[in-house]
């Protein structure tokens, strides 16, 4: 309850100004963890410096930073606000660094929540402040379900299976030293820690979380060969990265460019042109392009609009068709022989667009599409979807970090019990993410796996 | 007709582990209190194993005693065997346990009542409540003798609507022969408590003549005996043996071939048992693939010959019973004296209890022990004893007495209970609890005794002790820590010990923190060192070496705290709460959570219920203020 709390308080995607706001007892401490010119800061006033990650001592961005002393601010607690370039990149790792330093990642409403309860906010308001915790904790729930659906959930559900049995071998164990069952060998119960710990650290790194924080959403160009992928790309990125020739099959492997469209941060995928091909280095490429628009967080369909549909159109059409799609009418210069109602058949209802990469036609408009998508949520972009991730990925570093413990627990031969508490810190954090409820369900594990009598 | 037989402040019906701490705490709190039993003979008995302790079970003993009860007093007296279980593991989790005399334990326990003062002990059977207007005025015999009292405790154990079943028979009894008590089930019915079916069970007694000690393993208390009680600095006794044994396949064959004659299959038992304590013929049917089911042989005390099966409870008809007993090794020419059975009895649904344990039906009217749904004669004691405390506050105007569950394993056991619920006869674990490293068996006196001696429980005596042993430990770590010694006067010590050289010199104090070293082996480098008690040098150990752990679990209980301390007022109305889910409402306004903390606990209530409670409380003050 009285955890310093955190989040990113502007909207996400706005230019200008963006802010990470710290509330509870603990935010100047953490404030003068990140802070390089601490000794400057003053109630109520702003002051300019930057901010560093501790662990590697980086300047993430310039900032102006405002503290404002409990009780005369709006949740009634300590507040930190910190100012800084309104990108994405910069904010989400400037959240990041305060969840690091010990906060926690604030609820929806959760500020407003503890202004309420230390009597900042009117007594009137009271319905609305339990509307919104009722409004968040339901959209919140869907996003959590929808986002577990996937490898992500089933993999941490592995993990804390394997969790549960080293839980259930240390319950028997202590709780029945009189029965006839086999002692934990504590080189056994080490090597499984660290297995689950590699586990967790590879999501860690790998997991869809980590790639959108660091990175941002993935956008993949697909077509076949030579209608425009590359000049697509170039024109986003207003610079010559990828080669363009008029001979298909020139971009033989997939181009990937970190950039930045109206402040959203964006993974840019070109992908090879998608042809039949006896070319071996050319099948690679092909290869690779298949995989990538698996991933993809939207798929940018390019076709010629001056071509009726070729076969290879039916191909990518085909394995796209459900996915996140925005289909572009490419040279729209040419007379149209494209069958766009053939296209609407296949692929359903998508947004279609008409562009030129030859006179930058339909560009501007396509980032527009872009940024109202991820305005919307129609992207993994989605508000909620991030908060949500970033307590995972918040939770899996926690949890990781107790694994640490308990491994260098039995390093130094510390007793059963004290091994079993980092252990089940770790299986809570977990059963956090998948959103279960605490429950007996160890002691039933014991009392199904085990005869145990009095 | 009825006629009057007395007043009381507090009528205690049940003379059990319950009953026995529930009368003795209020006649010690200075209340006139009536402790009610069907059978004097029958106080304080064990009608099944005849241990006191064990994992979590110990815990519970030594709070107990913290407090100011007498089961660890009464175990002190009579134990015939003592064992610190789990001793290889950490701190937290070395239980006691102990074999007692049953006999003996009964007759110390039933000579204390008596001894008391405020205290009356009289044989009956009570078959009726006395209520108006939801509270309780007194209870009424089947003599029709009506006693009134200010307080009533219910602690009958198994007897209400006893029946046992043995094969293909069944009866009503209450446990061990004794009668069962039929009508006081029917009255807690009439007066609109929860009841519900509940199952146990126990194994046979066998002579210890029959028996051949050369096929079984003995197994011998500890060569230095550790009391249960905090008063008790030093026991010496000559103690007696246990015996292992295993069943075979044949024994399995026997039994699954007459699965058909078991009352637990036939269907006729309707009541739940206990998972951690199934049948032995629940055991071969579920575990069919487990080649052998270990039993322990306890001798029942020192003025018998009968011995306990431990862990070969069963429902099976005699001729079976002794056909698969005699299959096991040591027990191939054994003679039963008492047939295993199951026993079936009402217990209440703890659900409808406070944390006080007092009814939310019915003011002023406690329940403790077995009929609240746990299982153990040390689970019954510790509701026993707060449920005598907390009849006495309630009369006395005062607030409740609740333990929570960073304070001890009574907390966890009655929070289990009463906000958690239970479908099986429930039993403590040290894994049920949050804050294990906390709450260790050695230092249950300095978690309760104070709480306890505020109350006036805790005798003078016991505090006295108390006090001068927290006053040496304190003195002692505070002269480690100022004691430095240097790497040159400790390098042959530390090589023999088996530890790394030191670099700098050093405290003591963090020099003991090294798992390799202990308290007393410091006496080679340390010619200060005072004599300490072997519990002194414990309690002084476990606070050093593990100051880091600690450290952490007591910052969690920081945090539990907060919530705990956010009270909910008794008379709120969730039905009426918008922005709660339905389920919550319900849930919430059956069990009617003293504070946030316990609401938070109760399955079906999520996170942003308990926002939207806040929430709610929060605009109530206001709107008081």
């Amino acid at each position: 309850m009285n955890d310093t709390i955190s989040a990113i308080s502007t909207a996400y995607g706005e230019g200008g100004i963006g802010i990470v706001r710290m509330s509870g007892s603990r935010s100047y401490e953490i404030l003068s963890d990140i802070f390089d010119n601490i000794d400057k800061v003053e109630n109520r006033k702003l002051t300019y410096g930057h901010i560093r990650d501790p662990r590697d001592g980086r300047t993430v961005d310039e900032v102006l930073v405002a503290y404002m002393k409990a009780p005369h601010t709006y949740t009634g607690e300590d507040v930190v606000e910190i100012n800084c370039h309104g990108s994405m990149v910069a904010l989400r790792k400037i959240l990041d660094i305060t969840l690091k330093e010990g906060a926690s990642l604030a609820e929806k409403g959760e500020f407003t929540k503890r202004a309420f309860l230390n009597g900042k906010i009117d007594l009137s308001q009271a319905e609305a402040v339990i509307d919104l915790i009722k409004a968040s904790s339901s959209s919140g729930y869907d996003v959590a379900l929808s986002q577990l659906d996937g490898s992500f959930g089933k993999n941490i559900s592995e993990i804390r299976q394997k969790l549960v049995d080293i839980l259930v071998d240390i319950t028997v164990n202590i709780d029945y030293p009189d029965e006839d069952i086999e002692e934990i060998v504590y080189e056994n119960l080490r090597e499984n820690i660290f297995k689950i710990k590699e586990d967790i650290d590879y999501l860690i790194s790998t997991s869809n979380t980590g790639r959108i924080l660091k990175d941002g959403i993935k956008i993949a160009i697909i077509g076949k060969p030579n209608v425009g992928k590359s000049s697509l790309m170039n024109r986003l990125l207003m610079e010559n990265r990828a080669i363009v020739t008029d001979i298909p099959g020139t971009t033989r492997d997939v181009i990937q460019e970190n950039m930045m469209i109206r402040n959203i941060p964006v993974i840019l995928i070109d992908t090879a042109g998608i042809r039949e091909t006896d070319d071996k280095i050319e099948k690679i490429g092909i290869e690779k392009s298949k995989e990538t628009f698996n991933d993809a967080d939207l798929i940018l369909f390019l076709l010629n609009s001056g071509d009726v549909i070729a076969d290879e159109d039916y191909s990518i059409m085909n394995r796209v068709a459900n996915k996140n799609v925005l289909v572009l009418l490419n040279k729209s210069d040419m007379d149209r022989k494209i069958e766009t109602d053939r296209i609407k058949e296949i692929l359903g209802d998508k947004t279609f667009l008409d562009t030129s990469m030859e006179t930058g036609q339909g560009v501007e408009e396509l980032k527009d599409i872009i940024e109202k998508m991820v305005y919307k949520g129609n992207l993994k972009q989605d508000n909620s979807l991030i908060v949500t991730n970033v307590r995972h990925l918040n939770l899996l570093r926690d949890a990781s970090a107790f694994l640490e413990d308990s491994l260098k627990s039995i390093d130094s031969n510390q007793p059963l019990e004290f091994i079993e508490i980092d252990v089940k810190n770790t299986y809570d954090d977990l059963g956090a993410i998948l959103g279960e409820e605490v429950g007996d369900d160890i002691l039933n594990e014991v009392f199904s796996r085990f005869c145990l009598g009095k | 007709m009825n006629y009057e037989m007395g007043k009381y402040d507090v009528i205690v019906v049940g003379a059990g582990h319950a009953g026995c701490e529930a009368a003795l705490a209020s006649a010690r709190m200075g209340k006139k209190t009536l402790l009610a039993a069907i059978n004097l003979e029958s106080i304080a008995m064990m009608p099944c194993n005849p241990s006191i302790g064990g994992t979590g079970k110990g815990h519970l003993v030594r709070e107990i005693d913290a407090l100011g009860g007498e089961m660890a007093i009464n175990i002190d007296k009579t134990f015939i065997q003592s064992k610190m279980l789990n001793t290889r593991k950490g701190p937290a989790v070395h239980s006691l346990r102990c074999q007692a005399d049953k006999e003996e334990y009964h007759r110390e326990m039933k000579k204390t009542i008596e001894r008391t003062e405020n205290l009356t002990l009289r044989q009956m059977e009570i078959v009726d409540l006395i209520v108006e207007e939801n509270s309780i005025l007194g209870v009424v015999s089947v003599t029709n003798a009506v006693y009134k009292a200010k307080a009533v405790i219910i602690a009958t154990g198994t007897f209400l609507n006893g029946k046992i079943f043995i094969g293909e028979s069944s009866f009503t009894s209450g446990p061990n022969g004794l009668a069962p008590s039929l009508k006081l089930a029917e009255s807690l019915k009439k007066h609109g408590i929860e009841m519900r079916r509940f199952k146990t069970g126990t194994p046979a007694r066998v002579l210890a003549s029959s028996l051949n000690y050369e096929n079984m393993q003995e197994e011998i208390g500890d060569a230095e005996i550790v009391p249960f009680s905090f008063l008790n600095d030093h026991l010496e006794k000559n103690q007696v043996s246990c015996w292992l044994t295993y069943t075979n396949e044949k024994t399995h064959e026997i039994i699954r071939n007459n699965f058909n004659r078991s009352a637990l299959f036939g269907g006729e038992i309707e009541g739940i048992g206990p998972r951690y304590c199934p049948s032995i013929e629940d055991k071969v049917n579920r575990f069919s693939d487990k080649e052998r089911h270990q039993t322990f042989i306890e001798p029942e005390g020192l003025s018998t010959d009968e011995m306990y099966v431990q862990g070969m409870s069963s429902s099976l008809p005699e001729d079976v019973q002794e056909a698969f007993y005699r299959t096991i090794p040591g027990l191939e020419n054994l003679v039963i004296t008492r047939p295993a059975y199951a026993i079936e009895y009402d217990s209440v649904n703890p659900l409808t209890l406070k944390m006080n344990l007092e009814s939310r039906k019915i003011e002023n009217l406690f329940f403790a022990g077995q009929i609240n749904g746990s299982s153990g004669y040390e689970e019954a004691a510790a509701q026993g004893l707060m449920a005598g405390i907390n009849a006495v506050l309630k009369i006395e105007g005062k607030e409740p007495f609740i333990i929570d569950r960073s304070q001890g394993y009574i907390g966890v056991l009655i929070d289990d209970l009463v906000i958690k619920g239970t479908n099986e006869p429930y039993r403590i674990m040290t894994s049920r609890a949050e804050y294990r490293l906390i709450l260790r068996q050695d230092n249950a006196d300095i978690r309760l005794t104070e709480l306890s001696y505020k109350l006036g429980l805790a005798s003078k005596e016991r505090y006295d002790k108390f006090m001068a042993k927290q006053e040496k430990i304190k003195d002692e770590i505070e002269r480690l820590k100022k004691k430095e010694v240097y790497p040159g006067d400790v390098k042959d010590y530390l090589e023999e010990m088996n530890t790394s050289p030191l670099k700098n010199k050093i405290s003591l104090f963090e020099l003991l923190k090294r798992p390799e070293l202990t308290y007393s082996s410091l006496e080679r480098i340390d010619d200060e060192m005072p004599k300490l008690a072997q519990h002194e040098i414990t309690q002084l150990e476990v606070q050093i070496k593990y100051e880091g752990y600690i450290g952490k679990q007591l910052a969690q209980i920081e945090k539990f705290k907060r919530l705990e301390k956010k009270q909910i007022p008794e008379g709120i109305n969730y039905l009426e709460i918008d922005g709660l889910r339905i389920e919550a409402r319900q849930k919430l306004d059956a069990i009617r959570p003293m504070s946030i903390g316990q609401a938070s606990r109760i399955s079906g209530v999520s996170p942003a219920d308990i926002n939207v409670l806040l929430i709610y409380l929060e605009k109530c003050r206001r709107e008081n203020v």
